[in-house]
């Protein structure tokens, strides 16, 4: 270990003292740190701390400050960021209200966004600014890609729910807009709804031949978990989010064989991602996450950028980060007209390896998939 | 809707009361008899999941985990009492508000130290996971009819204590007499001590029944903490037959709603507006019981106080 930490160590001096001297690049992470939502907040940083250690840089500044889920407070954290710490570039929000609260008025003053998750279609479609950048993905991509799944497994009766706030509005329409089946049902649920007695009730009685269901966080472990017990035994379908590494391990054997979209895993074969794997399980004991990985992306894509242009000329940087040219651990991976990702996304299933719950990959569900705003941006 | 659906949504309702009984009833006796606002039940709630997680990790045993809960709940209780509450009985309603909100911010931070930001894994235990088949052929899981059960037992315990045990006596003779009981040489401070640990024993017991068919993680009190307010408002503040009143009638008017208010929407509207505004009202509707209620009978269903 010290030896390792001594080789980097040696090697960034000897890289640094060969290139020309950059100015150092600021950037304001702001994320989720507290509260319920704290665990998504970590992973990005983890993950975008981890790439930054690993390059060895010292050109790059990070201020992390904790959001606690809070838009008001979010919004606060940008400004001194902005005014007192003088970065140049924001990033790591984790949910869309609080990136609609912050990501259009730091473009407005000319600081770059890097969004590490959130990806409302405000921002895609004709909201779009050449200095906001998506690296995770559009909010209604995983679940176009559930349907488009949907279609290929044959399920031809879903039953469909999520919460009742535009993300969960989204979440169904892009279910909806692939899936080519009958719907047995459709349901709004209350959101941070944790008994859903009700719902299942309806699922039950209604024929359904499969579920989808868009629950985040706390919502889909407590959902997992009843449905499990009902005993309805229906195929689940869903985004990466309730399937998550980091809530896995609370959901259990409840999840076993369920499908699920994302666009990265773990087992995804390329060279940068089983770097990346490795790497996270030895700094901090534990497998990544899908936000860890979009944190390390988003890390990479900064580092890609400054490698080939000054931040303090705007026009080359944001060129430089439009090409993308770093190696994501989802593979491929390039920017659409508005700058949001255009990348393949993946079908996954939890399995059990040893005492570790897990996702292996089973398919792709769509490829070089960009999203329905991207025609609505005018950059 | 059949009538099966039906009767299984009721039985839902009556679960639903009953799981928000367990934690309304502490909370419901701490006000009535030290007339203390304590917005940290809901981490007492958090607590007592917490540590059932933990004990069920190591041990394997649910029951195990279910005691664990109520210990670890009642000594942070217990703790929170003598160091902080007992200095607020004497001051207004605000400063209890601030300084039990300050606990909140404690316990989740706190409890994020101790255990880490992502949930933790506690699960039904094997004998009592899976559904059951009840009379009329409705599938129901029997862990949702092992938690009415707790409930209703543990109503009827509280019922007893109150009334029959000494204890209940002077739990009574505080919520009507503080000053009194003290010069009749009752030791009201242990007396406080001993209904506020009852309090959060309550909630952690809560904690750990509900904390298996949910997701264990910080925060988890605070939309318990919500619902029970709802519930002692309606059946009146420090009745625990209110209480249980208010539990249910909640419980009920939630679920049902969740049910059968999008189909109703759905007779004379386009589905997806009868999907959205069905369940956007029906989010609504317990608070719509709750202003219903306060205008019919101001001090709750059960309330004696004005």
């Amino acid at each position: 270990m010290k030896l390792n930490a001594l080789v980097t160590l040696a090697s960034a001096a000897v890289l640094s003292a060969g290139m020309a001297v950059a100015e150092p690049v600021k950037v304001g992470m702001i994320t989720t740190l507290s509260g319920g939502g704290a665990g998504l907040g970590v992973a990005i940083r983890d993950g975008f701390m981890l790439a930054l250690k690993q390059s060895g840089t010292t050109d790059v500044e990070v201020v992390v400050e904790d959001d606690q889920q809070k838009p008001d407070v979010a919004v606060q954290l940008a400004d001194k960021m902005i005014q007192s710490d003088k970065v140049d570039i924001l990033t790591g929000i984790v949910w869309s209200n609080l990136a609609m609260a912050v990501a259009p008025a730091a473009t407005a003053q000319g600081k770059i966004y890097l969004s590490p998750n959130a990806g409302p279609s405000a921002l895609a479609g004709k909201g779009c600014h050449p200095y906001y950048f998506n690296v995770a993905w559009q909010n209604d991509n995983l679940h176009e890609a559930a349907g488009a799944y949907a279609n290929s497994a044959g399920l031809k009766n879903s039953f469909i729910l999520a919460p009742n706030y535009p993300a969960g509005h989204d979440a169904l329409a892009g279910y909806k807009r692939m899936y080519k089946g009958d719907l047995a049902g459709e349901l709004l649920t209350k959101l941070g709804q944790t008994d859903y007695a009700s719902e299942l009730a309806q699922i039950r009685a209604s024929g359904a031949d499969s579920v989808f269901f868009f629950l985040p966080g706390g919502m889909g472990i407590s959902f997992l978990k009843q449905y499990a017990d009902s005993g309805i035994g229906l195929p689940l379908v869903g985004p990466a989010f309730s399937f998550d590494q980091d809530i896995l391990q609370a959901v259990g054997d409840a999840a076993l064989g369920v499908h699920n979209t994302s666009q990265w895993n773990k087992d995804l074969d390329n060279p940068a991602n089983a770097a990346f794997v490795a790497a996270f399980l030895a700094e901090y004991g534990r497998l990544p996450s899908l936000y860890a990985s979009q944190g390390y992306d988003t890390a990479n894509l900064l580092l890609s950028a400054m490698a080939k242009a000054d931040i303090s000329d705007k026009d080359a940087f944001l060129a430089a980060l439009r090409a993308a040219d770093f190696d994501s651990v989802r593979g491929k991976f390039s920017f659409g007209p508005n700058q949001h990702p255009i990348q393949d996304i993946y079908v996954r299933q939890v399995v059990k390896e040893g005492d570790i719950y897990t996702n292996k990959l089973v398919g792709v569900a769509l490829e070089d998939h960009s999203d329905v705003y991207a025609a609505e941006c005018e950059m | 809707m059949s009538f099966l659906l039906l009767a299984e949504q009721l039985l839902n309702g009556l679960q639903f009361g009953v799981m928000l009984f367990l934690t309304a009833a502490g909370l419901t006796l701490v006000f009535g008899v030290m007339g203390l606002i304590n917005l940290a039940h809901g981490s007492l709630f958090m607590i007592g999941a917490f540590a059932a997680a933990a004990v069920a990790a190591a041990s394997g045993s649910f029951l195990l985990a279910v005691m664990a809960s109520i210990a670890a709940a009642a000594a942070a209780g217990v703790l929170v009492e003598v160091l902080v509450i007992r200095r607020l009985y004497a001051r207004d309603h605000l400063d209890q508000v601030l300084a039990t909100f300050a606990l909140i911010l404690i316990f989740s931070e706190g409890t994020r130290w101790l255990f880490g930001s992502f949930p933790l894994f506690l699960d039904i235990p094997d004998y009592l996971s899976g559904p059951v088949t009840l009379p009329g052929g409705i599938d129901y899981p029997l862990y949702r009819l092992t938690i009415i059960g707790v409930g209703l037992l543990v109503a009827l315990g509280l019922f007893l204590l109150i009334a029959r045990t000494r204890l209940g006596i002077q739990i009574r003779a505080g919520e009507s007499d503080r000053e009194m009981i003290a010069a009749l040489g009752v030791n009201i401070s242990r007396l406080y001590t001993v209904v506020f640990a009852l309090g959060a024993a309550l909630a952690g017991l809560a904690g750990a029944l509900i904390g298996a068919i949910q997701s264990v993680q910080v925060g988890m009190g605070e939309p318990v903490l919500i619902l029970a307010f709802v519930v002692i408002v309606i059946g009146g503040i420090g009745s625990i037959k209110g209480a249980l009143a208010g539990s249910i009638l909640v419980g009920l008017t939630d679920t049902l709603g969740r049910a059968l208010l999008p189909g109703l929407f759905g007779l004379f509207m386009e589905p997806a507006d009868a999907t959205s505004i069905g369940s956007a009202l029906s989010s609504m509707l317990i608070y719509i019981l709750m202003a219903v209620v306060l205008i019919v009978r101001p001090t709750g269903l059960y309330g004696a106080r004005a």
